[in-house]
């Protein structure tokens, strides 16, 4: 533990966070103290930062396709056919209201 | 345009998720890559054809209490396009099942109560064919679409949530709660509801009134 201490004092002096001795025994006999707390988020904070990010980037999606423009393909050929389906039955509901005029009088 | 005005919405809303359907913003999830997008007309099928089979059902209730045939025409052409949406769901299930499942008709307690109540309905139309007068016809087969009505709820909804299941929703896995949903394609995804429901509704209607000219003229002559 002394020698754990000294280079952490030393770590301290020289990254620049604190000279202070007092104030560095300070941060140090608090971290002992709590040494079971940092542990658990220690682990906590660990493993997050870069799992999403690759992730997400990684599954494959049809970025190609719209980065081509032939998404719009796709996009025109349903519609036509939805058009088409839709003029189908409006045309069916000319008929069948013409039917039922004529079959009303 | 006063009686016509949900067609015009259905063909609306319908452009809409085929437009936002296609090029809006969805979820990058493993296994379903792109496939995430037939939550707009796969799952739609099957809400339309409850929908649908609902507004049956409330006509084979009014059958048999006011014996109007007007009301057993509504009863068989909604549960027709329903049978034809029971289908197209089927299809496209098994197509995205073959996709992010391996198999297009895995073993899976949703899959096979969705097949037994194809089957119930199925039933249905043979069993309609089987009688000659049109009155007997009628009230027979109101009840029984009351009837598999009443098995085809729980069997969908209920079973499958008894137990281990593939498909979302069952079995633990996520669906449609408020926090298993994406935000972005709930806003296609209820308008796709709306849309494909109208538009079931909209060729039930129509076999209903050709149907209903059909009978006119033959009542005629």
């Amino acid at each position: 533990m002394e020698k754990f201490e000294k280079q952490v004092l030393k770590l301290f002096s020289v990254s620049g966070i604190s000279d202070d001795y007092l104030h560095n025994q300070l941060i140090i006999n608090t971290m002992k103290k709590y040494k079971f707390l940092f542990l658990l988020l220690g682990f906590l904070f660990s493993a997050n930062l870069f799992a999403q990010q690759n992730v997400t980037e990684e599954i494959a999606m049809a970025d190609q396709l719209r980065a081509d423009g032939k998404i719009w393909v796709v996009v025109a050929v349903i519609s036509i056919i939805f058009a088409g389906i839709i003029l189908f039955l409006i045309n069916m509901e000319r008929k069948v209201s013409k039917l039922e005029k004529q079959l009303k009088k | 345009m006063k009686n016509n005005w949900w067609k015009i919405l259905a063909v609306v809303l319908l452009t809409y998720t085929i437009y936002f359907g296609l090029m809006g913003e969805v979820p990058r999830r493993a296994i379903l890559n792109e496939s995430i997008r037939n939550l707009y007309f796969h799952v739609p099928m099957w809400f339309s054809m409850i929908g649908l089979l609902s507004v049956s059902v409330w006509n084979a209730v009014k059958y048999l209490r006011t014996n109007d045939l007007h009301y057993d025409l509504r009863t068989v052409e909604f549960t027709n396009v329903s049978i034809l949406l029971g289908l197209l769901g089927c299809a496209t299930g098994a197509v995205w099942a073959r996709v992010t499942w391996g198999d297009w008709w895995p073993n899976d307690p949703k899959l096979n109560s969705v097949a037994i109540s194809m089957l119930m309905y199925f039933a249905y139309l043979v069993l309609r064919g089987s009688f000659e007068d049109p009155q007997k016809r009628a009230r027979i087969s109101a009840v029984y679409n009351i009837l598999a009505f009443a098995v085809f709820i729980p069997l969908i909804f209920v079973l499958p949530r008894l137990t281990d299941s593939l498909h979302p929703g069952n079995g633990g896995n996520p669906a449609f709660s408020q926090y298993d949903l994406n935000s972005q394609m709930r806003m296609i995804f209820y308008p796709a509801v709306v849309g494909w429901g109208l538009l079931g509704g909209w060729i039930a209607t129509l076999r209903v009134r050709i149907r209903a000219v059909e009978r006119h003229m033959e009542d005629k002559a």
